[in-house]
């Protein structure tokens, strides 16, 4: 294994892939290109085609009640009528609303992958926004996800880990991903108003969604030393964490529509042990108390640690990067920054021949800003992300997408690579010069065979194909 | 872009431009070169014919694809395993509603018994099927339909992610293998050199088919417009790359067959699994509306609905239960043929039912409908095969017993899996129940699991793909004995 500061390294592995004059750019101290991206504040994203989650949400809890309505209608009617034709017409607004802001945001974070100077900040926005996975095919998720990634993970990507996390547990991006909005404390005030209520069927009680995932997915990992026991009880600590508004009938009224809002009434009283340690019931402060232990626990350090390795550097990372992430994370409070610089320190991170296999995504990325291709095309940008099956903010689980070269290099992913490359190669083949492009994008990655290859295309079209499914673009 | 423009509008604007448009080669909707037409049949055609020529005939050097596929000695027997991910709810998909405690867990989830209005359909006067499992119903009662109850991995734990493990490694703890029983068992079987024995549909592949044995994947495609120069230049271009070169190898021979082509001619129309595009992204291999010109709207407007819980009225759900006929239309191309593999595999997805589930109509209703029209469709397109195949149907654990604070069940325990198909030996409903009642539940919670998943698998690769035993207890199946292959699961 051959370890070497090469920019091309640099630009790929912890990068988006070089736009052209970025490998000249970076020089001879690739680390020190990376390491200055980490300081100052972390770049947002904003325009007026974005616009909060609040607001966002605000708009679909008002159609679902008209779509409540129209039901109600809709039922009550004897024959195919109007009411039902205005029940379709309510569903579909649904759609109306939340897939033009979801395109926006696709659209808006795909040029800001093309565009950036800071491309490792926004690799990392990548990662956590996939560590915190929220998934675009549950449908009120659609309109909210890309404000999730804007509005909890981009301004804590360069801050803390407990800071990120809080954030994102309490987005209602999240709390309805996870069904946590309607979780009640079967000890509640609103629990006991129902149950001595005649005749009432319904029994109101948690959904220990998220408290698992949270534990699960988001901090400690599976294995990181929880039991049945801490996620039900952890559920019943962040019951009451829900939205504002009155999408939900009576009992979730009040609240900014929108906005996340703590619920006492459906709150859970009373202290609770979470992984053997007490906590009083403070309302709101008992979760988030909870919260910051689990940000700073060993199992969190390891997991999250091996987590980036595996993303940054190999499938199986070797345990003594894992072992610098980690330390570096528990000795600096989980400080993000100390943590990425580890990561960049490691010796194995530049490791060559090229480790990993791309994300359909790092693959799409990477060839916009390559070819610095316009990323105004909304869906049809976007579809490329879907031909190769990863269609942004839609990993379909709480897990996120996985993370091994074997998850994304399968001969039927392969093809459809090729086949994109194709017809991009026939777009921009007649402008573009691909055996001028080549070294750019790929500097000393760059093989003689695919320079070759690409000097005695048949066309500029087919020479950019070939860039595009060299091996060496394949991987980073 | 305006963000509240009704993309509808926008989107249908798109694909009628390109029509016309695209042949000046304008950008009415830039970049258009997404929207290469995948219907172009010419092109699509000269490239069959050099996936035909090249794959099977020119033999260059590394146009030979070493897919081939093989079926076992002269077995004509079929086998597809179908993954249910997010754990069903086996307490929906096959109501105890002869339980006396069902009725007062669930609630408002609780099915009826058959005869009242949206009840379950009959099985054997205890359990119950699903109402949206018409079909399943019929090959009940067509004797094909082997339902499996209070069943489970022997994984004990509630994470998706590991219990998924679990299901498709097939041993006792998550991450403990990194290849699945199913490739194993392939890998057991006495094989000509260099024949694939199975194929994975979808984009990606699943842990179950991971391992020794040479197998494929195949998902459909959207943009053939690769002509054949370019096509072999790139496989020069990986001569020094094993592992892509054997996976283009794989995609373009696989591809081949998909579509149609045999070996002496070459299907001269459109293929049928590409003609069908689809309309809807719910297969995993997210399929590509733009692409399609299969009226985006109305595709975006599935896949998007698909989780919408109780902002889906059930007269929407029309269409949905088209969401696997795809999926199931390629299995069966794969594995009619008599040279074909024998072995296939996909996903199922939106299982994870947390809140607002549903009960006769609602969530899961409208997934467990897909789900039976898909599996109508493969018996359908399987022709005579049908009589050869086997279908498994399986998920990582089951659900709480109770209905959760938010109508609907959190992660549970034991749950269902199905056997189906012209080679069962149905009619039955094969469950040791253990009863709903607090003191009978797993943990105070959940479905207690009585029987072991692995003695189905077994059962069914013993009798069907003639797996040797030794081989099921020691590579497939390690540290199984106690799971007991269940006998004569097959017609013999």
């Amino acid at each position: 294994m051959l370890e070497r500061f090469s920019p091309a390294i640099a630009a790929n592995r912890f990068g988006l892939g070089a736009k052209p004059g970025e490998l000249a750019q970076i020089g001879s101290q690739p680390r020190d290109w990376l390491y200055a991206q980490l300081s100052g504040a972390a770049p947002l994203l904003t325009g007026p085609e974005l616009h909060s989650s609040a607001e966002t949400l605000a708009r679909g809890l008002e159609v679902r009640r008209e779509l409540r309505a129209a039901k109600r209608a809709a039922a009550e009617a004897t024959s195919d009528s109007d009411d039902k034709a205005n029940a379709v017409a309510a569903f579909m607004k649904i759609g109306q609303v939340y897939r033009p802001i979801y395109i926006a945001e696709a659209t808006a974070r795909l040029r800001q992958g093309v565009i950036t100077d800071r491309p490792f900040v926004e690799r990392l926005t990548y990662f956590w926004t996939n560590h915190f996975a929220v998934s675009v095919d549950k449908n009120l998720v659609l309109g909210l996800a890309g404000s999730l990634e804007r509005e909890a993970i981009r301004p804590n990507v360069l801050g803390h880990f407990s800071d990120m996390l809080l954030a994102v547990e309490r987005h209602p991006a999240m709390l309805l991903y996870l069904d946590n909005h309607l979780s009640v404390g079967p000890h509640s005030r609103a629990a006991g108003l129902l149950a001595r209520r005649q005749g009432s069927q319904r029994r109101l009680g948690i959904n220990e969604n998220l408290a698992r995932e949270t534990l699960e997915l988001h901090t400690l990992g599976v294995g990181g030393g929880y039991t049945q026991a801490d996620v039900t009880t952890f559920a019943e600590v962040i019951t009451g964490w829900s939205i504002g508004g009155d999408g939900y009938g009576r009992r979730f009224a009040g609240g900014k529509p929108g906005e996340f809002v703590f619920r006492p009434e459906i709150h859970e009283p009373g202290a609770k042990v979470v992984l053997g340690k007490r906590y009083t019931d403070t309302g709101y402060d008992q979760g988030v108390a909870v919260l910051r232990d689990l940000a700073a626990k060993p199992a969190t350090a390891h997991f999250i640690a091996t987590k980036l390795a595996r993303h940054f550097i190999a499938d199986d990372p070797p345990t003594r990067a894992v072992e610098h992430v980690a330390n570096a994370f528990l000795s600096s409070n989980g400080h993000l920054p100390t943590v990425y610089r580890a990561l960049v320190d490691s010796p194995d991170a530049w490791a060559q021949p090229l480790p990993k296999y791309k994300t359909p995504n790092d693959y799409v990325v990477s060839t916009f800003r390559g070819l610095q291709l316009p990323a105004e095309g909304g869906r049809a940008s976007l579809a490329a992300f879907e031909v190769m099956g990863q269609r942004t903010y839609s990993p379909g689980s709480p897990a996120g997408w996985p993370d091994k070269s074997a998850d994304w290099d399968g001969a039927s992913a392969l093809i459809k690579r090729i086949e994109w490359a194709d017809a991009v190669g026939q777009r921009v083949g007649s402008r573009l010069d691909a055996k001028e492009l080549a070294p750019q994008l790929l500097g000393d990655n760059l093989t003689p065979a695919t320079r070759t290859a690409i000097s005695r295309a048949a066309s500029g079209a087919q020479a950019i194909t070939l860039l595009l499914s060299s091996p060496e673009f394949m991987r980073r | 872009m305006n963000p509240f423009t009704p993309s509808a509008a926008t989107a249908a604007t798109c694909g009628a431009e390109f029509r016309s448009v695209a042949a000046n080669g304008g950008p009415p909707c830039s970049p258009v070169w997404l929207q290469q037409p995948y219907d172009d049949a010419m092109r699509l055609l000269k490239r069959r014919a050099f996936l035909h020529a090249g794959a099977f005939a020119l033999g260059g050097a590394f146009l030979t694809s070493r897919l081939a596929f093989a079926r076992t000695g002269t077995s004509k027997s079929r086998f597809v395993f179908i993954i249910m991910r997010g754990a069903l709810d086996g307490l929906a998909a096959v109501p105890p509603y002869g339980d006396s405690d069902y009725a007062g867990l669930r609630r408002e989830l609780a099915l009826k018994a058959p005869g009242a209005p949206g009840g379950a359909l009959p099985l054997n006067g205890f359990f119950g099927l699903h109402p949206s499992l018409g079909f399943l119903h019929d090959s009940y009662t067509a004797r094909e339909l082997v339902v499996f109850h209070a069943i489970a991995s022997p994984y004990r734990e509630r994470s998706h992610f590991d219990g998924q493990d679990v299901l498709e490694n097939g041993s006792l703890q998550p991450h403990a293998v990194q290849t699945g029983w199913l490739n194993r068992a392939l890998a057991s079987l006495q094989t000509p050199r260099g024949k694939e024995l199975g194929v994975a549909l979808g984009q990606n592949f699943p842990l179950v088919m991971s391992g020794p044995a040479s197998v494929t994947s195949w998902s459909p495609s959207k943009l053939a417009t690769l002509d054949d120069d370019t096509l072999e230049r790139i496989t020069d271009l990986y001569a020094g790359d094993p592992l892509l070169a054997s996976r283009l190898a794989d995609a373009l021979a696989a591809d081949a067959i998909a579509n149609g082509a045999t070996d002496t001619e070459m299907n001269p129309t459109v293929p049928d699994v590409i003609a069908n595009g689809t309309s809807d992204a719910s297969m995993s291999s997210a399929v590509p509306h733009d692409v399609a010109h299969a009226a985006p709207q109305a595709a975006s407007t599935n896949a998007q609905s698909d989780a919408a819980g109780d902002v889906q009225p059930n007269q929407l759900q029309r269409g949905k239960p088209m969401r696997y006929t795809e999926v199931a239309r390629a299995a069966a191309s794969f594995l009619r043929r008599d040279d074909g593999p024998q072995v296939a595999v996909f996903d199922t997805t939106g299982w994870d039912t947390h809140a607002n589930e549903g009960s006769a109509e609602g969530q899961l209703a409208g997934r467990l409908a897909a789900l039976d029209a898909g599996l109508r469709t493969l018996k359908d397109e399987l022709g005579p095969a049908w009589a050869d195949t086997a279908v498994l149907l399986a998920t990582e654990f089951g659900r709480t017993a109770a209905t959760n604070g938010t109508r609907g069940t959190d992660h549970g325990t034991a749950t269902t899996a199905f056997l189906l198909g012209g080679a069962v030996q149905g009619g039955r409903v094969l469950a040791d129940w253990p009863g709903l009642s607090s003191h009978a539940l797993y943990q105070g919670r959940d479905l207690k699991p009585t029987a072991d998943l692995r003695s189905v698998l077994k059962g069914v690769l013993s009798e069907h793909l003639l797996v040797a035993s030794s081989s099921l207890e020691s590579s497939v199946f390690p540290n199984s004995s106690e799971a007991r292959p269940i006998k004569d699961l097959l017609r013999s």
